[in-house]
């Protein structure tokens, strides 16, 4: 067999395997003096993840099916990167305070490898690889949502994030296991052929689909979303918010396509149902959120159902619009995690909706880069979530969905509400006691600017959008 | 020879006994015991299919291989995390985890 596929397909998982180990050693080696730099040598070396993810190469499969590659899988993953660099820039400020210091290389090892779960996932052409990419995705990132050791809410969200992780690939693994029954291979292309649309293999799709649904956190299978969020670090929770939840929907954006192809009317009901509970629950339970995490947290779950407005098309339209969106929903979030994450660590752990009462006169520059970044999430147009959620529309109504896409655009307008909310607190609600004017770390800067660059630019300049669709695949 | 089937109805049986008892289980660990029973039933599943159905073939038991395999380290994190819990508040009982809701 031929091995050079390893540095030509597989090149993105080899250097950041390669990567895990550096930043392994170099936790182990470098002294206190040398760990000071370590979130910049990690975030060096995530850029360096990033350009060779770009690197041009044409399509194929290796390790005899098990493994596939397509220019498509290389920007997800070169996205997945940008969006792991901004969470370690932004993780920089918790990660220096004298009660985390010596687990820096631990977060950074544990980001890393889920990562690498992630790459695994979407680069799989068998349901075995799938599997263990999936696990390597959320194993590590129950370690991550558990990471403050010593308080009770990360291990209690910890605990929920685990067991139904644990349910939920329970659920998925039995419905593979009726698949394999049916067909016969685990090989995505393979099964594709053999799929008739019996009903146990219907009743196989529907418990496979609770496991992405989980990772994802669409509606009936989101419980652990709100506690899980509220809990863990804020790094984490941005980490988990976009990252994960952007691989997991573009896997089952191929999945659906690659292999549930025969069955595409079947999977189309589900994900209509889905869709309309995730848009319309989660605005509604957003709305009367007091707690800024859990508030981002129903904001996601909302998000999620709108990329799944992507999937549901399975056309090509769908899968440029799906990276797009997931690309620009990543620059909004990280840029509004980004201030809450730093709020917290200047304010001494404030994230209430009050909290940020009269946040403009005292810290104007983040109050205007969030309201920004929010103004983005919401969908106002100049600003690139208005695009990101026009094409994902668009690859909604071309698919023939023209019912669902009214409800989306009534939530879209729900959502205003919601969002605009904290901006009223930032600039008109007035408070006695106000969180203190505080400087900015370098690291946190250069994040929020890329951030909001991305917010700004990703809508305007449509080389972004061309050059994604140039790879787009479809039923 | 013992027929397909019966070994489906156990395992099926294994999995809706683990779905039963992951919701109405009130602690920690009971509830991953339930959680280990399903994916046991899944491990049952794919051998049963492999050595009926698919005999010629070796997939399904590899699986099965990986999943025993993924699911003890899943198993493994989960009781870290849950030791955890004990050390915080002395208690692994689910109604106890109830600081934040809704």
């Amino acid at each position: 067999m031929d091995y050079t596929s390893i540095f030509t397909l597989m090149r993105a998982e080899t250097v950041l395997a390669a990567i895990l180990v550096l930043v392994f050693l170099y936790d182990l080696i470098a002294g206190e003096r040398g760990r000071r730099w370590f979130s910049a040598v990690t975030c060096g070396l995530l850029v360096v993840q990033a350009v060779v993810c770009l690197l041009p190469g044409g399509e194929g499969e290796a390790f005899g099916g098990m493994f596939q590659y397509h220019p498509m899988h290389g920007i997800v993953k070169a996205v997945l990167a940008m969006g792991a660099l901004i969470v370690c820039l932004q993780a920089n400020t918790w990660l220096r305070r004298e009660d985390t210091r010596h687990k820096q290389g631990e977060f950074y090892i544990l980001t890393l490898s889920t990562l690498l779960g992630m790459y695994f996932m979407i680069g799989a052409g068998n349901f075995l690889l799938f599997f263990i990419g999936l696990e390597l995705a959320s194993v590590p990132m129950a370690c991550l949502v558990a990471f403050d050791k010593y308080k009770r809410h990360s291990a209690e969200a910890g605990a929920k994030y685990i067991l139904c992780a644990l349910f939920s690939s329970g659920l998925m693994l039995y419905g593979i296991s009726f698949l394999y029954g049916t067909t016969g291979t685990l090989y995505f292309g393979d099964m594709a052929a053999r799929l008739d649309g019996s009903p146990l293999q219907v009743m196989a799709l529907v418990f496979f689909f609770s496991g992405l649904g989980f990772k994802i956190s669409l509606v009936p299978f989101h419980l652990w979303t709100a506690d899980a969020y509220q809990g863990a670090p804020t790094a984490v929770t941005s980490y988990l918010s976009v990252v994960s939840k952007g691989a997991a929907a573009f896997v089952l954006l191929t999945v659906l396509v690659k292999v549930f192809a025969p069955m595409v009317r079947e999977w189309q009901t589900l994900l209509w149902i889905v869709t309309v509970l995730s848009i319309t629950v989660a605005n509604l339970f957003a709305i009367r959120q007091k707690d800024l995490k859990r508030f981002m947290a129903f904001s996601s779950i909302s998000q999620a159902g709108y990329i799944m407005l992507a999937v549901i098309g399975g056309n090509a339209l769908g899968m440029t619009s799906l990276v797009f969106y997931v690309l620009v929903y990543m620059a909004a979030n990280l840029a509004v995690f980004g201030v809450l994450s730093v709020v917290e660590q200047h304010s001494g752990g404030k994230v209430g909706l009050e909290d940020y009462n009269g946040f403009y006169k005292t810290n104007p520059r983040l109050a205007v880069g969030m309201t920004l970044a929010l103004f983005s999430l919401a969908g106002i147009p100049p600003f690139a979530g208005f695009f990101s959620k026009f094409f994902v529309f668009a690859a909604a109504f071309k698919g023939g969905f023209h019912v669902l896409v009214f409800i989306a655009l009534i939530n879209t307008v729900i959502s205003l509400y919601y969002y605009l909310l904290i901006v009223k607190a930032m600039y008109i609600t007035p408070s006695d006691t106000p969180i203190g004017t505080f400087r900015t770390d370098r690291y946190t800067r250069i994040s929020l600017a890329i951030c909001l660059a991305g917010v700004l630019l990703l809508g305007v300049v449509s080389a972004v959008y061309d050059g994604i669709d140039l790879f787009a695949f479809g039923l | 020879m013992i027929k397909m089937e019966y070994y489906l109805v156990v395992s099926t049986i294994m999995m809706f006994v683990g779905i039963y008892g992951f919701v109405t289980r009130r602690n920690l660990l009971a509830m991953l015991i339930s959680v280990e029973l399903i994916l046991n039933s899944v491990d049952i599943n794919f051998v049963v299919f492999n050595r009926f159905l698919f005999p010629e073939q070796l997939e399904g038991f590899f699986f099965t291989l990986f999943a025993i395999g993924i699911s003890a380290a899943e198993t493994a994190v989960a009781i870290a995390i849950i030791i955890n819990i004990y050390r915080n508040i002395r208690n692994i009982d689910a109604k106890s985890l109830r600081e934040m809701k809704w």
